[in-house]
């Protein structure tokens, strides 16, 4: 197995950093929180938030944006509330042609060239008017197996804890360790010569897309599985939260340079810093400051880092 | 060791001497208000009220705590996030307007599953565990054509403003208004429009379907748009229906205007913003032992020809009218439910 490079580890070392000072700071001010229950109540919501960011990860890898995220985990939501728990077959088969629909949107904007902006932009308007048609009031019900699986108390270590370590790894061997996980960060790296290499452009970013659509699906069921029952709006933040989250984990916009281990402490990063606001008592108004400070303060941070190390490299 | 037994004697003696007063055992308890908007004036109110009447609850020992926090975003899982802090923070009560009748079921269940009391009141929290505190909303919509019809004892067209389209409330407020007019069938109505609760909308909707509709003898309405409807009525000259208007500051300023230019008569009807505070007592009340029943009904807050003046006075400029509850009246809620 070959070292990883320093640069990596910088990458990986912030977000983090960043995580183990939050959580710090919780802890000293909610003693509270420092429990079993304490930590699972802390991180149990930010579980479909670190699946949607995973998502989110994989358009990015391949230079792309997704501003559908928050509409279409909201209308897997519904799904999974409605036909999922109702006519299971018909569920899993809605959630599947979801998958293909979003591997497909990758062939699309990959052969007509479009910008994948635009795209999801108009694609979330389809994601909506889909939710709100399933679901025109709140309602539905988490399947029996989703809420045990979400709710599930295993020994010593809190369910959201675990569960983050699975989306991690399962995330990590998928994008650094398969060579389908190489081949999409080597589009967003340098797409001519992955095509010159001979490898088919179009089948992965349909890979990509489709590996986003199926991580979504898992984002917006263990959603349903915490909040019992659905609602045509509620996962609208995750589109926002998503990207914000793969940056904050040390992914970029653009190169395929993404780091999934990182896009998962982002994702903690980010719910943790929503308690830690509420734990200050900071009032409202300032709170949606205050998170953009803590990412501001986080990518600055890297920022520094990065220059540091590139005149390390210059000597 | 004199001074200690002394000490102990009196207080036992204190303990005893003690009236048996209820108030006494959640002197203790710390209450939380989970609220997922302050957008508008009447979630303004809202917050003010509840200000106020827990204040001067927490300053007279009725209870330890009472903190108002408010999402920074309109979002059911941010509130659900605020709801498990609040578990965190130790509060034994926790009293919401929920974003979602429904998605914060799970984090709702986290805190009964804790021990706390969990109240919902406007938005309401269909968590079986929970207690909730809800507007006969369609009997708010009913209660205006039984309203119009002893107003207007002959009918005639009526024009709906609806609210938000899609909002439970806005279905609620419109199916007892439909209601209402099949109960008194001299009644019809000729035109609806979504005024989303909001003064300009309402006026432009009205502006919009005004020329098409024949004559109307009155407006039902849900609150908020109101004073709309009358500005768009006015511009074009029709002769001025019956406006039912919802306590919004500028409806009953018109009303009075009229009122005092040529008896224009009608009624407003809305809940009011301090049920907050309704919501706080039952909660304390709660907490005190009190058997309540899960489903609590709030009576709405009407305003009729004869008290117009006084609830005009009262009202900030640009605000809702409001009234504050007490101990007593919760007390009186949870009787009525029983």
């Amino acid at each position: 197995m070959i070292r990883r490079s320093p640069a990596d580890f910088i990458r990986l070392l912030i977000p983090a950093l960043s995580l183990a000072v939050l959580l710090a700071a919780v802890f000293w001010l909610q003693p509270r929180a420092m429990s079993y229950v304490g930590i699972n109540l802390l991180f149990n919501l930010a579980v479909p938030i670190a699946l949607a960011t995973v998502a989110q990860m994989f358009i990015m890898a391949v230079n792309d944006l997704d501003l559908s995220m928050g509409t279409f985990v909201s209308f897997v939501a519904c799904v999974t509330a409605t036909f999922l728990r109702d006519a299971p077959l018909v569920g899993v088969v809605i959630l599947a042609g979801s998958v293909l629909v979003y591997a497909a949107l990758g062939v699309v904007i990959h052969l007509r060239n479009l910008p994948s902006i635009v795209v999801t932009l108009g694609m979330s308007f389809v994601w909506a008017g889909l939710a709100v048609l399933l679901l025109p009031a709140p309602g539905g019900q988490a399947p029996d197996w989703v809420r045990a699986l979400m709710t599930m108390k295993p020994p010593l270590v809190p369910i959201a804890i675990v569960a983050a370590v699975v989306i991690a790894v399962v995330a990590h061997v998928i994008v650094m360790r398969l060579s389908l996980g190489v081949l999409i960060r080597g589009v967003g790296g340098n797409e001519r010569s992955v095509e010159r290499a001979g490898w088919s452009i179009v089948a992965a970013r349909a890979a990509a897309y489709g590996l986003a659509g199926l991580f979504a699906v898992l984002a917006g069921i263990a959603l349903v599985g915490l909040t019992t029952s659905a609602d045509a709006n509620i996962a609208l933040r995750y589109t926002l939260l998503s990207i914000a989250g793969v940056i904050l984990g040390g992914g970029e916009f653009i190169g395929g340079r993404i780091s999934p281990v990182g896009a998962v402490i982002g994702a903690l990063t980010l719910t943790l810093a929503g308690s830690f606001l509420s734990f200050l008592r900071i009032s409202p108004d300032w709170q949606i400051g205050a998170q953009g400070a803590i990412l501001i303060l986080v990518l600055a941070l890297r920022l520094v880092f990065n220059r540091v190390e590139k005149r390390g490299h210059g000597r | 060791m004199k001074i200690r037994k002394l000490l102990l004697a009196s207080v036992a003696i204190a303990c005893a001497a003690m009236p048996v007063s209820a108030l006494a055992d959640t002197s203790g308890k710390k209450i939380a208000l989970s609220n997922n908007y302050a957008g508008n004036s009447w979630r303004q109110a809202m917050l003010e009220s509840w200000e106020k009447v827990t204040g001067e609850a927490v300053k007279a020992g009725v209870v330890a705590a009472a903190d108002a926090f408010t999402t920074a975003e309109n979002q059911a899982t941010e509130q659900a996030a605020q709801i498990q802090n609040m578990i965190l923070q130790g509060y034994d009560a926790i009293v919401i307007n929920a974003a979602s009748p429904t998605a914060l079921n799970g984090a709702i269940k986290e805190a009964c599953d804790a021990g706390i009391t969990v109240v919902s009141f406007d938005g309401i929290a269909t968590e079986p565990c929970a207690w909730r505190i809800a507007v006969d909303f369609k009997e708010m919509g009913r209660s205006q054509i039984e309203f119009l019809s002893g107003k207007l004892a002959d009918g005639g067209n009526l024009l709906e403003i609806r609210g938000l389209a899609g909002v439970f409330v806005d279905d609620e407020i419109s199916g007892g208004i439909h209601a209402g007019v099949e109960q008194f069938p001299q009644f019809k109505v000729a035109g609806s429009v979504h005024g989303d609760w909001a003064q300009d909308v309402a006026q432009k909707a009205v502006a919009g379907i005004l020329p098409s509709l024949p004559e109307i003898v009155g407006v039902v309405t849900q609150g908020g748009d109101g004073y709309g409807a009358a500005q768009a009525i006015a511009a074009v000259g029709r002769p001025m229906p019956v406006i039912v208007m919802g306590n919004r500051e500028d409806e009953l300023k018109w009303w009075k205007e009229q009122k005092d230019a040529n008896g224009y008569e009608t009624m407003s009807v809305s809940i009011a913003p301090g049920v907050s505070t309704l919501a706080f007592w039952v909660a304390q009340q709660i907490l005190d032992g009190k058997d309540v029943k899960k489903d609590l009904v709030v009576p709405f807050l009407r305003i009729d020809q004869d008290n117009l003046e006084a609830n005009l006075e009262t009202t900030p400029a640009g605000g809702v009218a409001n009234v504050e509850y007490s101990q007593d009246d919760a007390l009186q809620v949870i009787e009525a439910a029983n």
